[in-house]
């Protein structure tokens, strides 16, 4: 088997890694914002609730969380399997919501109370005073520690193969069973490292695109 | 009729009693300075009339209308808190420049928001050349498109004032405008409060500059422990009639 039939067949199915990885941040940003808000809410059964959500997502392997996800419904209700690149999604899809949201709350809270009082005493309303006043300087706090969460969710984008979705590794690893080649495997690495090589340079730039102000 | 009339207003943080039946009138192009050391509760009350803390008794009327009564809870809801508050205006210790946006961009945002949000029918050019207008009157007209961080601290104290000014309030609150500048900045936001004082602006002050206030207020009120302890013309509070706890304070400012 030539190597370029191998490579080209690992790209195939680094889509599934790419595929995770945007998912993840589309769904899980967004959700990790709301996760955030019932984190800081003044409602202290919604903020009992949602911190217990994170301390559980966030102590727990995200291989189990997949496993779980995959086979917990059928074994515990009786449902019918979902399709594996689904439940992949949906545990990934919680599992960064929730560390997205701990850098969300912090970011928030960060913030100098100033701010706020400044858009209230101008008439803002309160969603005037998040979207045009506090959003963006929280971005901008954020950019680091989000950088961080979405390089680890490069590499973790190959733990989807515990329930045999076939991204890279499983791909190459199947090399290494059947036909003996460890070379595949080793290769992978340059695909990780391109990726998060691209998102370094992503993350430089938007941070260095919210440096005029401070 | 005054401008705005404040009546027994009192306010606890816990069980510490912070401000205690505060009365006063403030008339049309008056200037109130409010002295008093560190814990008088001078900017409490500040806070209090521009609904940054609500009081826990006692009423609030601006040209008689009321807009706070403790014991009338439509007054506390936060929707009518909002419109309320644009009868007064803040001028913060520490500026509070929303950072991200120019000079410029800081006195049209919420006259932006809110021709938008309300439909006024005031056009985005109009209130940007109010805006520049505001600024010029500052002494920025060469910062309009600088950030915050560019400027100066008096410089950003002054874009607040703007800010501030923007709005159209009827009163005009400050709260120790320049006690986190630079002596030699001071100078320049004290003219500009002055000029103001001086186109009949309705101003109440909370300062610890007490030359400054002995010559642009019409009236003093020496706070101690949450109450009016003295209170009248500069004249009086500091020359003809001035207590012991004044007398006291003066001598550790002046020092």
């Amino acid at each position: 088997m030539s190597a370029s039939v191998i490579i080209n067949r690992l790209l195939e199915c680094s889509w599934l890694n790419i595929e995770i990885f945007f998912v993840t941040l589309l769904l899980g940003l967004p959700l990790g914002l709301i996760i955030a808000f019932g984190s800081m809410s003044k409602f202290a059964p919604l903020r009992a609730f949602t911190q217990t959500v994170v301390w559980i997502i966030r102590g727990t392997p995200l291989m189990l969380q997949v496993i779980i996800v995959y086979y917990g419904p059928g074994l515990m209700f009786g449902m019918k399997l979902m399709p594996r690149m689904d439940a992949a999604l949906l545990a990934f899809v919680i599992n960064y919501a929730c560390y997205f949201s701990e850098i969300f709350r912090g970011g928030i809270q960060s913030m100098p109370v100033g701010q706020r009082e400044a858009g209230e005493v101008l008439g803002m309303t309160k969603r005037q005073i998040f979207f045009k006043v506090t959003l963006l300087q929280v971005i901008k706090r954020i950019v680091p520690p989000m950088g961080n969460e979405f390089i680890t969710l490069v590499k973790d984008t190959s733990l989807a193969r515990i329930i045999a979705n076939k991204e890279i590794i499983m791909m190459a690893q199947e090399y290494a069973a059947s036909n003996g080649l460890i070379w595949p495997l080793f290769s992978t690495a340059v695909f990780f490292l391109i990726a998060s090589g691209l998102l370094t340079l992503l993350l430089n730039y938007a941070e260095k695109k919210l440096s005029y102000f401070n | 009729m005054p401008i705005l009339e404040v009546n027994n207003i009192g306010k606890s943080f816990g069980e510490t009693r912070v401000l205690e039946n505060i009365s006063f009138t403030l008339e049309e192009g008056e200037v109130l300075s409010i002295i008093g050391s560190s814990g008088s509760g001078k900017t409490t009350l500040l806070r209090c009339l521009n609904f940054l803390e609500i009081p826990d008794q006692g009423s609030i009327y601006v040209r008689g209308n009321k807009l706070f009564c403790s014991e009338d809870p439509i007054t506390r809801s936060e929707e009518e808190i909002r419109r309320k508050r644009l009868h007064f205006g803040l001028v913060f210790q520490n500026f509070n420049l929303f950072p991200q946006y120019t000079a410029l961009e800081n006195v049209t945002l919420a006259r932006k928001l809110m021709a938008k949000a309300e439909k006024t029918g005031e056009t985005e050019q109009a209130i940007i050349e109010e805006g520049k207008q505001l600024l010029i009157k500052m002494g920025l007209e060469d910062r309009m498109e600088n950030y915050p961080h560019q400027l100066s601290g008096g410089q950003q104290q002054r874009v607040a004032i703007a800010r501030a000014l923007a709005m159209k309030p009827d009163i005009l609150c400050f709260d120790e405008p320049t006690s986190a500048l630079d002596p030699e900045l001071t100078g320049a936001v004290l003219k500009v409060i002055k000029d103001l004082a001086d186109q009949k602006t309705t101003m109440i002050i909370v300062t610890h500059e007490i030359d400054f206030a002995r010559d642009v207020s019409s009236r003093v009120i020496f706070m101690d422990r949450g109450v009016v302890a003295q209170e009248g013309t500069p004249q009086y509070v500091f020359d003809e009639a001035p207590i012991p706890r004044l007398a006291e304070f003066l001598g550790q400012v002046k020092r």
